[in-house]
């Protein structure tokens, strides 16, 4: 098997336009679960961990950027990013436990494109850029954009994730996350909900909500958003918004929960959240 | 492929398949069974390992990201500064099967170094990632309280 450990960026490059086929590695608390004889089988590994310029959180031109391959633990304890984007600071310390958020990163948790990925509807209301690296050179995309389909995304064949960019969010929004699993930690997700919106005047002005573990991907819920965007701030609005977000999503059974209680435990997490945003 | 890597304070070589997890490594390589597998899918925390100084799931660590790093397992603990801490584990009734142990210890004496007087909240936010089949938490959060210093 081939393996790369590159110690640069343009080494990483280099390697990427010779291979388009190496797989490239970052945090691998996904990829190592594989049985070992799918591991062991891939045609070839890059490891971009030891790649500077993929690490790191920065402003940068009104945007924070963060590195693909820094770990959440590093996202989690950022004094920008619980600053600015609370929701995706909160999302990184429920992930896991802390041996996983000491190696799981940004960059793998969108590239490995699990529909419960819990950093990802952060991303979707934070509406994050996305840079990507490769051959044809560089390019950048919408997160909104990203997602393709089931654990399909937007990357092309010898392409990687370079950088994440978060716009400044609008000017004291409300952000919330909420993530629902078998236990507090180390639990993969029934549900995961972020929500990032702002009332002004006695009115909803800004409603940007998204859900993970209800759909072939992580997704934004317009038909909510659409609904919210307007309405005077007060209480029942809280229960229409739970509910259009049930019909929004097309949830599925499977080990570890039913479509039934994701569609139920989606209504109250948006019920309380919207609750919360016109207290 | 050949790695030089430094496991609890010893400079080792080691060769193989760049895709080995570093649990296989530790325990079959270089005869250090003291970390156990529990789930091998990073669930349980029992294969917890310190690299480069962090708490981490040695299942999930291919070789190929072990190249110069520093491994701290849990023989490495049993001498120095953190002996104190694993006697205080034993005497406050911390082990039960065993299974969880390993990671256990290395989990908490990482949460010490960093912050040597936790509180129960911080303790039981460390630990949310080593799981323990006999529930056996109360004695292993007894072996926090009696350090010097605490209550």
């Amino acid at each position: 098997m081939r393996a790369f450990a590159p110690k640069s960026l343009e080494e990483t490059l280099l390697r990427l336009a010779e291979h388009p086929d190496l797989r490239p590695l970052a945090g691998c608390t996904d990829l190592m679960v594989s049985e070992p004889e799918d591991r062991r089988g891939l045609p070839g590994v890059l490891d971009l961990q030891s790649v500077p310029e993929l690490r790191g959180i920065e402003w940068r031109g009104g945007s924070l950027e963060i590195g693909a391959v820094t770990p959440f633990s590093e996202i989690r304890d950022s004094p920008e990013v619980q600053q600015s984007f609370p929701v995706l600071a909160e999302a990184a310390s429920k992930i896991g436990g802390w041996q996983i958020q000491n190696r799981a990163s940004l960059g793998g948790n969108m590239a490995n494109a699990s529909p419960a990925g819990d950093s990802l509807p952060a991303l979707l209301v934070l509406e994050a850029q996305v840079v990507l690296l490769g051959p044809e050179g560089r390019r950048t995309v919408p997160y909104g954009e990203f997602h393709r389909g089931y654990r399909e995304t937007a990357l092309g064949p010898g392409e990687i994730i370079g950088w994440v960019q978060l716009p400044k969010p609008p000017e004291g929004a409300t952000q919330l996350f909420r993530k629902v699993g078998t236990r507090e930690a180390q639990a993969i997700s029934k549900v995961v909900v972020a929500l990032l919106a702002s009332v002004s005047d006695g009115q909803i002005s800004e409603y940007r909500l998204a859900a993970g573990s209800v759909a072939e991907t992580p997704v934004r819920l317009t038909e909510v958003e659409e609904a919210m965007v307007g309405q005077s701030a007060r209480a029942a609005v809280a229960d229409q918004a739970g509910h259009l977000a049930a019909q929004a999503v097309r949830p599925i059974d499977d080990v570890r929960s039913t479509a039934e209680y994701r569609r139920f435990v989606l209504a109250q997490v948006v019920r309380r959240m919207t609750l919360q945003l016109v207290a | 492929m050949k790695s030089e890597l430094v496991v609890n304070g010893k400079a080792v070589v080691i060769e193989g398949h760049p895709m080995d997890r570093l649990l296989d490594i530790l325990r079959e390589e270089l005869d250090l069974t003291g970390t156990k597998e529990g789930c091998g899918e990073g669930e349980c925390g029992a294969c917890t390992v310190l690299l480069n100084g962090e708490p981490v799931l040695s299942c999930l660590v291919p070789r190929v990201q072990c190249e110069s790093a520093t491994i701290d397992t849990v023989e490495g603990l049993a001498t120095g500064e953190s002996r104190s801490f694993l006697e205080r584990f034993v005497d406050s009734g911390g082990v039960q099967c065993g299974a969880c142990t390993p990671g256990i210890i290395v989990t908490a004496w990482a949460l010490l170094c960093d912050n040597p007087h936790p509180s129960r909240q911080e303790v039981q936010e460390a630990l949310a990632g080593n799981l323990c089949r006999c529930t056996g938490y109360e004695g292993i959060h007894r072996a926090f309280e009696h350090g010097e210093g605490s209550e």
